[in-house]
């Protein structure tokens, strides 16, 4: 299947979904006013890429921030790795997030305390 | 507008502190412009990166609220300029941000939007992080891509009460004012 290799924009986060290796890469920030147009495309690649996924997934999630139409279609997101988790092929979230970005810090255990997915809180300098 | 009218409205926001005023409609392209503007505005700031992006993250909701206000459909055969027309302005004074907002609603869903303020602002911060991922969780999304998340978002992010009025206009409409505080 085809990669996704997303250039970011000042509303859309850069995207880099391999599958191949079993990366995959959210960074920027994602604060478009429509986002289920955005993802979905993404979506659908996960739902395609759960059909034969890697032996080890790693989603690396380093948004500066999002707004709450994004959060819900990350949350969607995320509830398709879930599944392939689930499945009993390991899937791993590494959540960043700038030192002292409390409310981006929040947003991570916030997707934690839903999900049956391991995460990995990563606090950096900067995203 | 009389020339000294230009004046006093000058001086009325300095003295006010508005760092940053829109009226008008908020199109998709405007409010691309408006954080493209305010985010240059607060790179000149002496201000930490966390209230920075606080204030950025309060605006962004705060605009697409209005944005998706005035995509609606049922709007096409109203009033235009009361349908869709708001106001934004960012306010900063020593101790504070403020992010503040009016536009004209629907009679309609005047206590639908006040009973959810007085919910929000009835919640602490442990209250308003559950009632937050239990809509993230359980919460529909409607076609223009909203989740019901923003005015939870806004609360939890400004970590004060929401400031809000509705001034009855006319038959149809009231106007609702939001005066967002960020620490």
């Amino acid at each position: 299947m085809e990669n996704i290799l997303r250039e970011g924009s000042a509303k859309t986060p850069s995207v880099s979904f391999d599958s191949q290796s079993g990366i995959l890469e959210l960074k920027g920030r994602s604060i478009p006013e429509n986002s289920l147009e955005f993802y979905k495309p993404l979506n659908d690649w996960i739902d395609l890429y759960g059909q034969t996924p890697c032996d080890q997934t790693i989603v690396d999630i380093k948004l500066e921030y999002f707004n709450t139409s994004s959060s819900k279609c990350i949350l969607d997101l995320f509830k398709k790795l879930e599944r392939i988790n689930l499945k009993g092929i390991p899937v791993s979230v590494n959540w960043y997030f700038e030192q002292d970005d409390e409310d981006m810090e929040e947003a991570g255990e916030d997707y934690q305390a839903i999900l049956k997915l391991p995460f990995k809180m990563i606090e950096v300098d900067e995203i | 507008m009389s020339l000294k009218k230009i004046y006093s409205l000058y001086r009325t926001m300095e003295e006010e502190n508005i760092i940053f005023s829109f009226n008008g409609v908020v199109t998709a392209d405007f409010l691309t412009v408006i954080l493209d503007i305010m985010e240059t505005k607060m790179s000149y700031l002496s201000e930490t990166s966390k209230t920075k992006k606080k204030v950025f993250n309060i605006l962004v909701e705060c605009l697409q609220n209005l944005y998706h206000h005035i995509d609606d459909e049922n709007d096409l055969k109203r009033d235009l300029k009361k349908s869709k027309s708001s106001i934004v302005m960012v306010k900063h004074d020593q101790e504070s941000y403020y992010v503040q907002t009016g536009n004209y609603i629907d009679k309609s869903v005047v206590s639908e939007l006040d009973e959810r303020l007085i919910k929000i602002n009835g919640l602490d911060k442990e209250g308003l992080r559950e009632y937050y991922r239990e809509t993230l969780d359980n919460g529909a999304v409607s076609s223009k891509g909203t989740a019901g998340l923003g005015m939870i978002d806004i609360a939890r992010k400004s970590g004060n009460k929401l400031e809000y009025e509705f001034l009855e206009i006319d038959e149809e409409f009231s106007f609702f004012s939001l005066n967002v505080k960020i620490d």
